[in-house]
């Protein structure tokens, strides 16, 4: 019997309250490129996994635990996942 | 009466702070690899500045799982001088020794600079020798040292009297001007400037002397 594999995806952001100085100047540049209209722009981090695990209830127990632990800081970030069978 | 400096891939500020502890100040100062965990037989750790396996994630992020911070959980909980300064700060906040974290710069650069000090609270054996309100000036150089915390954590710093060292002119974009705070018992400091850059009169200002022998004092 071979072990389920998932594919994961955590989203990491910046907490709405947290100034994103990087996202500000990107924005920036934007308005320079020619590109109009742009009000808000906002920087994060797109972690990508892949695991083995008994099922998808363990995979995403896992997954939770690693993001609030090591892939963000919820002092100034907040996170999201989704998991896909692979 | 003994100092240990960790060392982690990545740190550039370690030799630093033996020069100034040990050649500067005359404290026993011995640096500890990351993955050593014994720390018995020092009075002191000092986490330096760098950048600890290449900030990789976040600042401090990585250098948290470190096998010595296992160990300086217990040595700071068994009341330990514990000083973090820049990238140790850093790590302080993301090992939740202290609360908080430190973000990029408001205006994105990199800054290297003297910065103007206020001492906020001079109730720890740190800041004790200098006196409340104290004015000094020591090196900075970081590009994520903007202290970050919720409204709820900097009541939590006022009310325990932890905010140890306010900006004079905040160079960063730091909550309440915030340069270094305390744990609530007082032995555990982070700050993002430098001390042990200013020890030598050789190479500018001493203000940071009296910091440094906090360590043992």
């Amino acid at each position: 019997m071979t072990v389920p594999r998932y594919k994961a995806r955590v989203l990491v952001r910046l907490r709405p309250s947290v100034l994103d100085p990087a996202g500000e100047a990107t924005r920036g540049a934007a308005e320079r490129l020619g590109v109009e209209g742009i009000s808000k722009l906002r920087i994060g981090k797109a972690i990508e996994l892949e695991l083995e695990a008994s099922d998808a209830d363990e995979a995403r127990r896992r997954l939770e635990l690693l993001s609030d632990r090591l892939l963000a800081n919820p002092v100034i970030e907040d996170w999201s996942l989704e998991l896909q069978d692979s | 009466m003994s100092i240990g400096v960790l060392v982690f891939p990545g740190s550039n500020c370690d030799r630093d702070v033996q020069w100034a502890t040990e050649g500067c100040l005359g404290m026993s100062t011995r640096r500890i690899w990351h993955e050593e965990t014994d720390l018995s037989g020092l009075d002191a750790v000092v986490l330096p500045g760098g950048f600890s396996y290449g900030d990789y994630l976040r600042c401090g992020a990585i250098a948290r799982f470190a096998p010595a911070l296992e160990s300086l959980l217990g040595f700071a909980a068994a009341g330990g001088r514990v000083l973090g300064s820049c990238n140790g700060f850093q790590v302080l906040t993301e090992l939740g020794l202290l609360p908080g974290a430190l973000t990029r710069n408001r205006a994105l650069h990199f800054i290297c600079e003297d910065a103007p000090l206020q001492v906020v609270s001079s109730r720890t054996p740190w800041l004790k020798q200098y006196g409340t309100d104290t004015a000094l000036s020591l090196p900075i150089a970081h590009g994520e040292g903007r202290y970050q915390c919720s409204d709820e954590t900097l009541k939590q710093l006022q009310d325990a009297d932890a905010i140890a060292l306010r900006y004079r002119h905040n160079p960063n974009g730091s909550v309440g001007d915030i340069a270094g705070i305390t744990n609530n018992v007082g032995n555990v400091l982070g700050l993002m400037p430098h001390p042990e850059r200013a020890c030598d009169p050789a190479i500018g200002g001493t203000d940071g002397r009296v910091l440094l022998q906090g360590l043992l004092s």
